[in-house]
């Protein structure tokens, strides 16, 4: 078989547009990153986290800065969201972080609410003040119970 | 019914010889691989034939599929007011599902078929015992340069097809109905995962790839010496390989959940 020049340029032309296809769909849809530790990493404890996810995201003013790493239990029993903010971000560290849903069914995500503080979150700092997720099913129960008690009164 | 039982057992007794016989081929294929003197060139030649000679059906089925995906998912979403998920819909299913196993349809049809037809007219020309008089195995020469062209091509072009699609779907979606251009990146990245969904589809298309590659070439290389076993060989590739497809994507999604 013999070199031909013109066929040998299209295959590689073939084989890098191949690879840039299979490299945008991993690293921008898919989310794949070589450097995991970059960004500033900081943890925050809920006592109910209503079906947040990781890879959810983390908002400031409803713009995104980052996403939830993983969620775990911690001694407490209380649910342990770590997650990773964009690394050249100054908190305040007396910001809080609350449990909000995109909508009145939609997918839950971390909103943050900047504190005034002069000192700023480092990396492996925790969020203290946190406000849990609104479980809608909760409420109305509550709802039905209490007009319930109202009845029977 | 005592023959109607006969002919079960006789077909279950072909069908487990066939794939004794294209287990052992593909062993030989291998084999083949390991031994001097490489044929990159050849194999280069193969890729040129199979993928590039593949890349305007995948480019313009992808760009349809995600047009189609991208104005039914707006219709059945729209119902239900969440249409803001039309990136997630049109993403997940292209790229765990309709991606690789639409690719490996198309390349069954358009690839498959044509690596049968060559290896199969070469056997009913006596090119492969032409080839063994010359002491040269024609597995080496002819056979595994196409398998590895076509395991190799297969995640390369389903990848492209998945590009494509959300491109197609974007165009609908975005540029037709009038959803935010935002919205549908941020919903399609937010849905889709690495390790779930882009590694999965990436193995599903290569499991596909060394399936038809090695359909096509066995049924080819056993083909029966004359026109008419061409072209039943031929005829077998699209329907085995096709069927085989079908039949695996569901095993490979129901045991790794891709």
């Amino acid at each position: 078989m013999s070199r031909s020049p013109a066929r040998d340029f299209v295959v590689g032309l073939f084989v890098l547009a191949g690879l840039g296809a299979i490299a945008y769909l991993s690293m921008n849809v898919g989310g794949f990153s070589f450097r995991r530790a970059g960004g500033l990493v900081v943890y925050a404890s809920f006592d109910q986290t209503g079906g947040l996810k990781a890879r959810a995201p983390v908002v400031i003013s409803g713009v995104k800065v980052g996403q939830v790493d993983s969620i775990g239990l911690d001694k407490n029993f209380r649910a342990r969201v770590e997650m990773s903010l964009d690394h050249n971000l100054q908190i305040p560290a007396d910001t809080s972080a609350s449990i909000v849903t995109a909508g009145l069914l939609g997918d839950r995500y971390i909103s943050l609410q900047l504190g005034g503080e002069d000192k700023y979150l480092k990396s492996g700092d925790e969020i203290t003040m946190t406000e849990s997720a609104v479980i809608l099913e909760r409420l109305i129960g509550k709802l039905i119970h209490s007009t319930d008690v109202q009845k029977s009164e | 019914m005592i023959t109607l039982v006969q002919d079960l057992g006789a077909g279950v007794l072909q069908f487990i010889a066939h794939l004794g016989r294209i287990t052992r081929f593909g062993a030989s294929v291998v084999r083949a691989a390991l031994t001097r003197p490489n044929r990159v060139r050849i194999f280069v030649s193969e890729l040129f034939n199979l993928g590039v000679l593949s890349l305007v059906i995948i480019c313009v089925c992808g760009l349809a599929v995600g047009m189609v995906l991208g104005l039914q998912g707006y219709n059945t979403l729209v119902r239900f007011g969440a249409e803001q998920s039309l990136g997630a819909v049109v993403g997940l299913s292209l790229i765990r599902e309709l991606g690789p196993v639409l690719t490996a349809l198309l390349a069954t049809g358009r690839a498959g078929s044509a690596t049968t037809a060559e290896i199969g007219t070469m056997v009913a020309t006596e090119q492969l015992d032409g080839l063994r008089m010359m002491s040269i195995n024609p597995i080496h020469l002819v056979v595994m340069p196409k398998t590895f062209a076509m395991v190799c091509v297969m995640p390369l072009l389903s990848a492209l097809f998945i590009v494509f699609g959300l491109g197609g779907g974007y165009l609908v979606g975005v540029v037709l109905m009038g959803v935010d251009g935002g919205v549908y990146i941020s919903s399609l990245q937010s849905a889709v995962d690495y390790y779930d969904d882009v590694a999965g589809s990436l193995l599903k298309a290569l499991v596909f790839g060394v399936l038809v590659g090695l359909i096509a070439t066995y049924r080819g290389y056993t083909c029966a010496p004359t026109s008419a076993g061409v072209s039943s060989a031929t005829t077998s590739t699209v329907v085995v390989g096709s069927v085989s497809v079908l039949i695996f994507d569901y095993f490979i999604t129901a045991l790794w959940g891709v």
